[in-house]
């Protein structure tokens, strides 16, 4: 049986994939599981895995195109199958962005309309390397026709080649009896799947967009989301869920009324996110003297000011759960354990890795991780599990030569710490001028989960163990 | 273990229980003189005697009066029916009487009694005579139902329900009687309300109860030979009806068929699919298939009686449906 290769959803916010390498030719044998491209998402540069056997026989998008998620690539099948009905339903689904991601429209519409099918493959290869059929479904097109899609320099001559066939009629009234026993005609668009499905997909981090239903008029069933982890679909997201979902790693906050206004309140005034900021000066003097002598012991010991701030932050959410917290609408979840993100500058963008635990890592861990997750982001090779599932960020511009700022809240966390740079100062001690090490924080909170005091009482925190670094070699 | 039919295993329960308790008695139309229309009571007048091994007129709503009373005024009846086709005549003591003494006395009257016969279709014996009546009695509160599917089943069930101080609905079959088996000797009590996995595997659960159990012992040895491994659960007691033991099954093989003797409309699966989509739902890969009597009375002719019955043949092809292979 032929398998369809699509432009899959590899990360959590990824609408289309810039496919920047072929790894197989046409011809090559395939397995499932091999790596057959390599495609750019808005985040990363991840690999396209094949999901079955065959011979690659047809290659439909070339390297440099971005397409959709849910457009057809390529073809896998045996060397003898005839693939143009594929090549051609299959491209004309991809351009309704519907059918191809498996929805249940697109199988139920080749079910109920064959001639329409044949119509395509008749017409389309003629007019255009990847035949662009008009929109077939009624439900949401939620993708645009593909203008630039396909192998071939020859533009599309004419207009769009219509359907032979009549536009397939609207749902069918509702079958009387077991729903199993009539295929599901989907025509309205809606993604049909089992119950047990989407919960087994929630659980996994998998979007069902990205699934191909195997069960009658397309129903995604168990064994679709059982083969799309196989396949390392979203595999990365979900191991990032799981870590945050783990029971007894977190404890869901009822919200009480007063909170409950407080959002509401908050939210009209300066929304969606009611951010305050809190901005505290910290004297990094001894800090600074102890990165110092680290240095002096040799290169495996030094530690960056980042490194300083990422661990006491760590510490501190410990002591302050309430801070280390999602605002999940009708309640807040704060979590027991601490998973950090910075904020990494890249070329075009900025990313956050995660420093998961980081409150059990050492100061010398984290100036390992941090690096070594700092490197590979600007070569854009972090996995989606290593920047997705953090409780708090930080961002640190001190770098830059900027004395303060505010960050922005990378939702649904409560918070962002900002960092300014360490400078020198003249400052009253005791009375007398004296030449400090100084440091300025901003703190942005979500006002729906943090309150002036408790923010204030979080920096009270940080600042103790910034001004009393030894606490951090503990 | 010895092995012996469904109907010795329940003369056993009856002789154990009528030696144990001395207001036990039976009664019913051809129980003493003729040892009982199907040979269940055989023996038994010879060593209990007329007054406890009572023959009755064919007067079903008399003799279940009878019954009730004897209950109420604190003996433990055991009322045979020849058939439940025949019972029907009795429904109002048993659903009027037997099934609401408790609860209109205000707790003065216990009912300590059993009402007992063959259930559903045996061969041939046409549209008034082959009926399966559980999903009826079942639906009234105040009484229990069991189903015993096996030979073990049925002596176990029949001790508990004789033991029991509510009036108990014991549903055996015509087909069953002469069907073999392992049964523990002495006391063996099956609990009521407790469901039996009778077979276990992880695609796919096949609930059932009474006479199906042998049918769905069938599908499960077929299926396995596909390499498709099943579980069996036999249910028992349909009332009060084993929900842990359904969710149990269903929330690990995310897929289940019932199967039952009787009609589809308000049959007994019905109501456990119903427990199956309150506890199942996140569970479920698959819509939960039915496979039942067809939804006519029973034809005399022995083609078009086979083509209504349940079979395992309409039962694989359900298993398969749920499962996606078809």
């Amino acid at each position: 049986m032929a398998t369809k290769v699509v432009m899959e959803a590899l990360s959590p916010t990824m609408e289309e994939g810039r496919l920047v390498k072929w790894n197989k030719n046409e011809g090559d044998q395939i397995k499932a599981g091999d790596v057959l491209a390599e495609v750019e998402t808005d985040k990363a540069v991840m690999e396209l895995v094949a999901r079955g056997d065959g011979v690659l026989r047809k290659r439909l998008a070339n390297e440099g195109d971005a397409s959709p998620v849910g457009t057809l690539l390529a073809v896998i099948a045996a060397p003898d199958e005839n693939i143009d009905s594929i090549v051609g339903s299959g491209g004309a689904a991809a351009s309704t962005g519907a059918a191809q991601s498996a929805q249940a429209g697109g199988a139920a519409q080749s079910g109920s309309a064959p001639n329409q099918a044949v119509a395509d493959t008749r017409e389309a290869p003629a007019k255009s390397p990847v035949p662009q059929a008009p929109k077939q479904s009624q439900g949401e097109a939620s993708t645009p026709p593909q203008q630039k899609a396909g192998g071939s320099s020859a533009p599309p001559s004419g207009p769009p080649p219509r359907p032979a066939a009549p536009r397939p009629p609207a749902a069918p009234p509702a079958p009387r009896g077991n729903g199993a026993s009539h295929p599901a005609a989907a025509t309205d668009g809606r993604r049909r799947s089992s119950p047990l499905a989407r919960r087994l997909a929630s659980d996994r981090g998998i979007q069902l967009g990205s699934i191909q239903g195997t069960g009658p008029g397309g129903r995604i069933v168990k064994r679709d989301i059982e083969n799309a982890k196989a396949a390392g679909t979203a595999a990365g997201r979900s191991a990032a869920a799981e870590r945050l979902a783990t029971e007894g790693d977190f404890k869901d906050v009822a919200l009480t009324q007063i909170r409950k206004t407080i959002a509401k309140r908050l939210t009209e005034s300066n929304g969606p996110i009611p951010t305050f900021f809190l901005t505290a000066e910290f004297d990094a003097t001894r800090a600074a003297e102890m990165r110092k002598q680290l240095a002096e012991m040799g290169d495996e010991y030094k530690a960056s000011f980042n490194d300083i701030v990422i661990k006491a932050v760590a510490l501190a959410l410990g002591e302050h759960p309430e801070v280390n917290a999602h605002w999940l609408g009708d309640k807040i979840r704060q979590f027991n354990r601490i998973h950090v993100a910075m904020a990494v500058a890249i070329e075009d963008g900025l990313i956050t890795p995660v420093l998961f635990d980081a409150d059990r890592m050492t100061l010398w861990d984290i100036s390992a991780k941090a690096r070594d997750l700092a490197g590979r982001a600007r070569e854009r090779k972090l996995m989606p599990e290593e920047y997705t599932g953090s409780t708090f960020s930080v961002s640190n511009l001190g770098m830059f030569g900027i004395d303060q700022f505010t960050a922005i809240i990378n939702p649904p966390e409560a918070g962002i710490l900002a960092i300014g740079g360490v400078e020198e100062k003249p400052i009253v001690v005791d009375g007398q001028l004296e030449v400090r090490q100084r440091m300025r924080v901003t703190m942005s909170c979500d006002h729906r989960v943090i309150d002036g005091a408790t923010g204030a009482k979080f920096l009270q925190t940080v600042r103790r163990y910034i001004e009393n670094p030894l606490s951090l070699l503990i | 273990m010895a092995v012996m039919t469904y109907r010795d295993a329940l003369t056993q329960a009856l002789r154990e229980e009528l030696q144990r308790d001395d207001r036990v008695f039976l009664m019913g139309e051809e129980v003493a003189q003729y040892n009982g229309a199907y040979k269940v009571s055989k023996g038994l007048l010879d060593e209990f005697g007329p007054m406890r091994i009572v023959d009755t007129p064919i007067t079903e709503l008399g003799f279940a009066g009878v019954g009730v009373g004897a209950a109420m005024v604190g003996l433990r009846p055991i009322v045979e029916f020849m058939t439940w086709n025949f019972a029907l005549l009795a429904l109002d003591e048993v659903v009027n009487a037997a099934a609401k003494m408790l609860y209109m006395s205000g707790g003065q009257f216990k009912m300590p009694m059993v009402f007992r016969g063959p259930n559903g279709a045996a061969l041939q014996l046409s549209a008034q005579h082959s009926q399966a009546w559980e999903s009826w009695l079942a639906h009234i509160p105040g009484l229990k139902v069991l189903t015993p599917g096996t030979p073990a089943d049925a002596k176990g069930l029949l001790k508990s329900a004789i033991r029991d101080d509510n009036p108990v609905v014991f549903l055996e079959g015509e087909m069953l009687y002469n069907t073999k088996g392992e049964v523990p000797e002495g006391e063996h009590v099956v609990p009521i309300g407790v469901a039996e996995l009778k077979r276990e595997g992880d695609h796919c659960s096949l609930i059932t109860h009474g006479k199906m159990v042998l049918v769905a012992m069938k599908v499960a040895d077929d299926l396995a030979k596909e390499g498709i491994n099943i579980d069996v659960v036999d249910l028992r007691t349909v009332r009060p009806m084993d929900v842990e033991a359904i969710s149990r099954s269903v929330q690990k093989t995310n897929r289940a068929v019932v199967l039952e003797e009787g009609w589809e409309i308000c049959g007994m699966g019905s109501q456990v699919v119903d427990f199956i989509q309150r506890e199942c739902f996140d569970d479920l890969d698959a819509p939960v298939l039915r496979v039942h009597q067809e939804d006519v009375p029973m034809p005399y002719a022995k083609n078009l009686e086979r083509a209504a019955k349940p079979d395992a043949a309409k039962t694989v092809k359900a298993i398969r449906k749920v499962m996606y292979l078809d």
